[in-house]
């Protein structure tokens, strides 16, 4: 490990687990949990947050010095609102189709509060690699509870996976549909996120005791 | 009747917290005690009311296909609705701080209570979200838009009302330890979602029922018909 030093390994392997930003920091769940119904959209979303975080950290970490404590957060939110747009626009190029599904949700990536709050936390007082590294870390920390999350509504909802028939197919009743399997269309509605990421945050915690809380 | 059915449409059907998790982190981070929840509430209630038909009004003058025609024809072409990212944000963040200078100003009774709670609703998703859902449902008036933007604020002190009173009562029960706090949080604003659900057929009555039922006639008349050629194509079968 000659480019990544100790620390630095730290960094981003802290936010995947131990320090989660969606379970243990509980930042960024707004923009989230509306488009995990399908892997597909978490990835992308991942994949989204993960360019922003990544290189809105530098930027601001770059920037650090010259930005006036008292307007930081406008300067902030300008940052990533500029990152969000690109963003915004290469979907719209490229993935047509995904970004409707996506709709507000990815010009919500501006308020996502894990945005905001490892630029406060960290890229305000630490240099662009370090920073860079932090928001890599935490995106993908973010990334993976979005992805666990698609995973399971995708397949108990509609038994596919990345749009693949991997449970059979529901009319011909093929594969476990022949067993008189059925999709639990509840999945797919809303209020499942919440519960499935409640129960993440279950087995995580029964997993490491230290992160358990008062009530 | 707009106005009523978009309000009530704005706090229930479509309420920010259960509907499209809009707020979240305020809304888990602030529901501990009611009275700071009531707070935080009110103050979502202000920005959204003020917010939302300011940006209504950029995105009719400003930023929507052809909404510089008002300068001269040949504006008329412009498109800049990529830039409402940005214009709402940073309409947002300016009008948090009047709004904090105002209140500040003539009412110091209001600033105490909301004041620490006005900074954290610049980056709230719900306020942002009030503002990309008015510009994504076309709403067509700048009176619908403050209908809109008060009804989703109401919806959302609702949803932390709840949540808080909630809290403060779950305090008492025996939740499994790993559950404790954030997990039991979740898996609570997950029922009432499902709750909230309920909601959903409560504007959809009239005039739309009787527009399906013959459709699903039709569908059944086919599926008889159907039925009936399957059992002649049977017997045909049989015979030969």
């Amino acid at each position: 490990m000659g480019l990544l030093s100790k620390k630095d390994v730290a960094l981003i392997k802290d936010p995947l687990f131990d320090n989660n930003p969606i379970t243990i920091q509980v930042l960024g769940i707004c923009s989230a949990l509306a488009i995990t119904a399908e892997l597909k959209a978490s990835i992308v979303m991942s994949i989204s947050v993960m360019f922003v975080l990544g290189l809105g950290n530098v930027v601001i970490s770059l920037m650090r010095n010259i930005i006036p404590s008292k307007i930081r957060i406008i300067v902030q939110l300008i940052v990533v609102a500029t990152l969000v747009i690109i963003v915004d626009l290469v979907l719209k190029a490229f993935a047509y189709e995904l970004s409707k599904t996506l709709s507000v949700f990815v010009g919500l990536i501006i308020t996502n509060c894990i945005i905001m709050g490892r630029f406060e936390a960290f890229a305000l007082g630490n240099g662009p690699w370090r920073s860079f590294l932090d928001g890599i870390g935490n995106a993908v920390g973010y990334g993976l509870i979005l992805i666990a999350v698609g995973f399971f509504r995708e397949l108990l909802g509609s038994g596919t996976l990345l749009g693949i028939k991997v449970l059979g197919d529901p009319i011909e009743k093929t594969g476990l549909y022949a067993f008189g399997y059925e999709n639990n269309g509840f999945m797919l509605l809303s209020p499942m996120a919440l519960i499935v990421v409640g129960i993440i945050i279950w087995v995580q915690r029964t997993k490491n005791k230290a992160l358990i809380e008062e009530n | 009747m707009e106005h009523i059915e978009l309000f009530f449409k704005s706090i229930f059907i479509d309420n920010m917290v259960f509907a499209t998790f809009l707020g979240m982190c305020s809304y888990l981070a602030v529901s501990k005690k009611v009275s700071t929840a009531v707070g935080l509430g009110a103050a979502v209630i202000f920005v959204l009311a003020v917010t939302v038909p300011l940006n209504w009004l950029l995105d009719q003058y400003i930023l929507q296909e052809g909404a510089l025609s008002w300068l001269g024809e040949e504006y008329a072409s412009y498109d800049l609705s990529f830039l409402s990212f940005i214009m709402f944000i940073a309409t947002i963040a300016t009008m948090v701080q009047l709004v904090e200078i105002i209140v500040e100003k003539f009412s110091p009774s209001l600033y105490n209570s909301l004041g620490i709670f006005l900074p954290l609703i610049a980056v709230n998703c719900a306020i942002l979200g009030g503002s990309l859902f008015m510009q994504s449902r076309e709403i067509p008036s700048i009176g619908l838009a403050l209908t809109y933007g008060v009804g989703s604020g109401i919806g959302w002190f609702l949803a932390i009302l709840a949540i808080a009173a909630i809290r403060e009562k779950i305090r008492y029960s025996a939740v499994p330890p790993a559950l404790r706090g954030l997990g039991i949080t979740f898996i609570i604003t997950g029922l009432m979602a499902i709750g909230f659900m309920s909601f959903g057929g409560m504007l959809t009555g009239g005039d739309e029922k009787k527009e399906e039922k013959p459709k699903v006639e039709a569908k059944v008349e086919k599926e008889k018909i159907k039925k009936e050629a399957k059992e002649i194509v049977a017997e045909n079968t049989n015979i030969n």
